[in-house]
């Protein structure tokens, strides 16, 4: 049973939702992030967020996964004052919405003065409504960025027990692991993290905060991150535990505190909610792993569509 | 007789427990004209504080809500989506109804689009909703289609015929029982049997099967023989099929309808009210 906390499956297909189901994966959570184009109305923002509260939660339902989501204006878009502005008046109406579980994912891209000002703000609404928040590490300059918004969470007083510093590298991680951060690796080919490198990094720092995403989305990367990590991971040596711990559970923990993610909503879901958005068929008690459907594969190797 | 609010607003207090101070002291204070962000804070917090669970009204209740509004149903509501609808109905905004409602349904969770919808026979100037109920008839998420297409009184008593027809069409796309949809019988008219007997025709063309429950939208205008003619195709198909068959034949005014039905042994099933479109759920 695996949790992907970071996935943007506004961005993927079905496909994609049939082979992580297939592959034990439970519940995703979908950060509100730069679709690849940038918006330059709220309105289109603001269907943005709604998206992923409503169509993609429904969406994801229908493959037996749990879909959750973070609310924020990422830092690229924090760049257009006037977007960014229009963004903060609505954020604090979706960051209620139903099965939103953190502020996210913000932080700093080039480190510019209004990413600055928007991440502060945003941090500032989730201590105020007591919610969880996905820190975006950037890609340029990246030790000094993460070290930055690592001081900014401190200076405005968030709890570093409630954030989760993501892309880390094992340039960043002993810092974040030490200040009492979350810490999360996005395997990612390419630019972020390789499967391997995270293989080694967990025999070197164990399970305790650390986090496995994929990052998936509208560029090369893979949807199935983090079962494939755990399998390597567990062909390595690295114990059931640690593992359990980094693809499943730690996430669960953190984004847990929003009260909004539990463990019952995919082993034992409510009959109403079943009913109407969660077509999950196998009840999963005592931890389970699941039944790996075949449908998927079939459908792959079937030449008749119908 | 209670006023439908007034029916709501005793089986959402019945259901408050522990906070029910909270929520009498919000409405209170959205009666009194609060600012909307009180009722959007109030739409936020009502499944986190009363919970998500089944309505699960009582035989008075279902009476009571019944007598309020002919046909409103409490079936299908859960504890926070009475309370949302509620919230919504006693809010005194300084915008028409049709504008608040507008604003919520545009950035609207699934569960909240859901209740949005369920209180439809209950809000004020139904006749300026129509955008809104079309944007929910429109949506890809059955469960807000069902909303309004299900138990809710809404759609007989306010949609014109095309709107209605081409609900019941949808209903059959995206698998939807018609049986639960409220009047589909009084609302039934010929130009929805000729559509459905050409949705029929596409659906045997591409071998696949036809909802039997779409033969009841047919029945009471198979008055010609290309119109019998499906009817004993379906009854050919055995099973659920020739049962609904036999259910439209019974309502066809065409003499060669009864004939054909005299032949069948779900006649007398009929005839004896062990087979009707309501049992024919189960089969």
């Amino acid at each position: 049973m695996y949790i992907d906390p970071h996935a943007h499956m506004i961005s993927r297909t079905t496909d994609d939702y049939e082979a992580m189901a297939a592959a034990g994966i439970v519940a995703v959570i979908e950060p509100a992030f730069w679709i690849g184009q940038p918006r330059t109305y709220v309105g289109t923002y603001v269907d943005y967020l709604s998206s992923i509260v409503g169509w993609e939660r429904f969406r994801a339902g229908q493959f037996g996964i749990r879909h959750y989501c973070t609310v924020g204006l990422n830092s690229k878009e924090a760049n257009n004052e006037e977007l960014a502005e229009g963004v903060m008046e609505w954020l604090p109406r979706f960051a209620l919405k139903e099965g939103v579980v953190a502020i996210g994912e913000i932080g700093y891209d080039e480190q510019t003065a209004l990413e600055d000002r928007y991440f502060r703000a945003q941090l500032e609404l989730a201590k105020e409504l007591e919610l969880p928040v996905m820190v975006h590490t950037p890609h340029r300059d990246k030790k000094r960025g993460t070290t930055r918004s690592m001081d900014v969470i401190e200076e405005i007083g968030l709890d570093p027990s409630m954030v989760v510093i993501d892309h880390n590298n094992e340039e960043t991680v002993a810092e974040t692991l030490q200040r009492g951060f979350w810490a999360g690796f996005s395997i990612y080919p390419s630019t972020k993290m390789g499967n391997r490198r995270m293989v080694e990094l967990l025999k070197q720092y164990g399970g305790e905060r650390i986090i496995v995403d994929s990052a998936c989305d509208w560029g090369i990367s893979d949807s199935l991150g983090v079962p494939k990590t755990a399998r390597l991971a567990l062909e390595s040596g690295v114990p059931e535990q640690t593992v359990r711990r980094v693809c499943y559970a730690n996430a669960l923990e953190v984004y847990g505190k929003s009260g909004q993610m539990r463990e019952e909503d995919w082993l034992a879901p409510p009959e109403i909610d079943q009913r109407t958005l969660y077509a999950g068929n196998s009840i999963l008690r005592g931890g389970r792993e699941p039944i790996i459907g075949t449908e998927a594969q079939k459908r792959r190797d079937d030449l008749i569509i119908e | 007789m209670q006023p439908a609010q007034q029916v709501l607003h005793d089986i959402v207090l019945s259901r408050s427990g522990d906070h029910i101070g909270w929520v009498e002291k919000t409405l209170a204070a959205l009666r009194a004209g609060a600012p909307e962000r009180e009722l959007h804070v109030f739409l936020g917090l009502a499944p986190r504080r009363l919970g998500k669970a089944d309505l699960n009204a009582s035989h008075e209740e279902r009476l009571a809500a019944d007598a309020a509004r002919p046909g409103w149903s409490l079936e299908d509501w859960s504890v926070d989506g009475a309370a949302r609808v509620l919230a919504l109905l006693v809010f005194q905004g300084a915008r028409p109804f049709a504008e608040t409602f507008k604003d919520l349904r545009r950035t609207a969770d699934a569960a909240e689009l859901i209740a949005l919808y369920r209180g439809l026979p209950l809000y004020p100037e139904p006749e300026t909703l129509h955008f809104e109920v079309g944007e929910g008839l429109r949506s890809n998420l059955k469960p807000v289609f069902e909303a309004i297409a299900h138990r809710n009184p809404f759609p007989r008593d306010h949609f014109d015929e095309h709107r209605w027809n081409h609900m019941i069409l949808k209903a059959l796309f995206v698998d939807s029982r018609l049986a639960p949809i409220v009047g589909l019988d009084e609302r039934a008219n010929p130009e929805l049997a000729r559509i459905l007997r050409e949705y029929a025709h596409e659906r045997w063309s591409a071998g696949r099967k036809v909802s039997p429950e779409l033969w009841r939208c047919v029945g009471p205008f198979a008055v010609d023989d290309p119109a019998l003619a499906d009817l004993e195709r379906a009854l050919k198909e055995g099973g659920a099929a020739a049962r609904a068959a036999a259910l439209a034949l019974s309502a066809s005014p065409h003499p060669a309808a009864r004939e054909l039905l005299r032949q069948r042994p779900e006649a007398e099933d009929i005839a004896s009210g062990r087979l009707d479109w309501q049992s024919l759920e189960a089969a």
